[in-house]
């Protein structure tokens, strides 16, 4: 077995083979430079002082040769002091009978800017180096990421429209207020219309919100959306459009006298307790409600408005009852 | 399949014969609304019908029409990223035919789901190579013979190029390397900065 035989090997081969090298002499003299590192450097570095050319930083400092072969084998991280903004990673290893040493170094992660700085080519690596199969990932991730980048903006977009045009509230399975605003929108627009909408608003709520916590709050207002969805016909619409708030459309009606059958039965209904976690939640619910009929043309914020006024005089007269919208309610409002 | 070899056929269409032929397509295929998206994956199938639609919107054979979208793929402005990819395979075409061997796996480097031929490329003379395609459809030849082409008027070489087919189904292109620096080429440089 052959061991550890010197071998020479021409300077042109050393430039193949290692195209970012640099072969030191003893007196501290660059005496070769391989190609690539050469065009990196932009000049012709031989015949210069090693350590004014290059800058050690890691793993430590080195000002003299001996210094800098004292750490042959370890992993060294340098830069030319030209050019501190492309980092190199090395290594050193000494020559035999005292020719001095042998540093190889490569781009590490300062390839691309390397590259892109210093107008490097294919040719200037050798095929064992693997920073233009680096290169090629990195263009072809960048370029994935566009796409995937693009995907999820049109995703996003579409389920932000999917979201507006959503008719449903999501915890109640109920019509949410855009639902709402077009039904009433298109009762209001029919040749006669004749309807009666009623503005309901949970009392007690938030104590039970407060008491029992949110998972209990949205239990209650799944038991209401329950019962207020038993009690219309169909073809009527129950929407939710605030945290405690509900708006019912009933078609086909302009019967004052049902409507309020309809509000104290819905009140009473709701005024039963319902368990969550054993514990009973307690609510009622303040409503007031408006005919359609009762305008020459009815117009919808006004019929919302007309029975928020209601409801506001259910409230005010001790809650857990329904009112039927009059123009004597406006009353007490007015200035004497 | 994948998304992207999709959208690369739709890029194909829409850029080279415009938007009503890619929606005549789009529904005599029965495609999505929207197109395809590059990021998602799509039966095999419908991949298939595309091509098959396209053949007979433009009244183009098969093979013609994958051997124009071989040629789209590495030519067009829209897809210069994708030539530049090919183009990190060798400084020379000669040095780029023998790169083929490793397109695939580097494909798959950066998107390991990415539905790429089997690619084989052997030597059989001093200047003719015998590239060896076979992919889940039939057609990749004619792709390849296509972007081949596109290649070696990328590099300035000048080449022939033959599509074959083998007893066993594996499709082939033989390639005649006449001369590798017949015109001077697009040029290419390694660090682009990225957008």
């Amino acid at each position: 077995m052959i061991q550890d035989r010197v071998i020479g090997v021409a300077g042109s081969a050393l430039d193949q083979l290692m195209p970012m090298h640099i072969w030191v002499g003893p007196s501290g003299l660059i005496n070769r430079v391989g190609p690539t590192l050469t065009k990196i450097a932009g000049q012709d570095l031989r015949g210069q002082p090693l350590f004014d050319v290059i800058d050690l930083q890691r793993p430590r400092a080195a000002r003299s040769l001996e210094a800098l072969l004292s750490l042959q084998g370890a992993r060294l991280s340098l830069c030319l002091r030209a050019r501190p903004d492309l980092p190199f990673r090395g290594m050193v290893v000494g020559l035999p009978a005292g020719v001095g040493g042998l540093i190889q170094v490569s781009l590490g992660l300062s390839f691309s800017r390397a590259v892109a700085d210093c107008g490097l080519t294919l040719k200037d690596f050798s095929p064992c180096d693997q920073t233009v199969d680096l290169l090629y990932l990195r263009e072809a991730n960048a370029a994935i990421a566009r796409e995937s980048r693009n995907l999820t903006g049109r995703l996003q977009r579409a389920r932000q429209a999917a979201e507006e045009q959503a008719l449903t509230d999501t915890l109640t399975g109920l019509s949410n207020r855009r639902a709402m605003d077009s039904a009433l929108l298109a009762l209001t627009e029919a040749p006669v219309p004749r309807f009666g909408l009623m503005h309901l608003d949970l009392d007690f709520f938030k104590e039970v919100n407060d008491s029992l916590g949110h998972a209990a709050g949205d239990h209650v207002l799944t038991h209401v959306a329950d019962i207020l969805r038993s009690e219309i016909r169909a073809g009527d619409i129950v929407a939710r459009v605030g945290g405690d708030e509900f708006v019912l459309l009933f078609r086909d009606c302009d019967d004052p006298d049902l409507l309020e059958a309809i509000g104290a039965r819905l009140i009473s209904r709701l005024e039963e307790p319902t368990m969550f976690d054993g514990q009973p939640c307690r609510i009622s619910a303040s409503a007031g409600s408006v005919l359609a009929s009762r305008y020459d043309r009815p117009d919808p914020d006004r019929m919302l408005n007309d029975a928020d006024v209601a409801l506001y005089a259910s409230k005010h007269r001790g809650r857990a009852q329904h009112t039927l919208y009059s123009e004597d309610l406006l009353a007490p409002l007015r200035p004497n | 399949m994948h998304g992207l070899v999709n959208r690369a056929l739709q890029g194909f269409l829409t850029d080279t014969y415009g938007k009503e032929i890619w929606e005549e397509v789009q529904s005599q295929a029965g495609l999505p609304e929207g197109g395809f998206e590059s990021m998602l994956h799509y039966e095999d199938g419908l991949t298939g019908d595309t091509i098959l639609a396209a053949s007979a919107v433009l009244h183009k054979d098969r093979c013609t029409l994958l051997e124009d979208l071989g040629t789209y793929l590495l030519s067009h402005p829209n897809q210069e990223g994708l030539r530049r990819l090919m183009r990190f395979g060798g400084d020379t075409f000669f040095d780029f035919l023998q790169s083929l061997d490793d397109l695939s796996g580097r494909a798959r480097l950066a998107l390991p789901d990415l539905d790429m031929p089997d690619l084989m490329i052997r030597q059989d003379s001093h200047n003719r190579f015998v590239l060896e395609v076979s992919w889940a459809l039939p057609g990749a030849g004619s792709v390849f013979l296509g972007a081949l082409r596109a290649m070696a008027d990328d590099y300035g070489a000048l080449a022939f190029f033959e599509a074959e087919e083998g007893q066993d189904g594996t499709e082939r292109v033989v390639i005649d390397l006449v001369d590798q620096s017949f015109a001077t080429g697009r040029s290419f440089s390694l660090g682009e900065r990225l957008a």
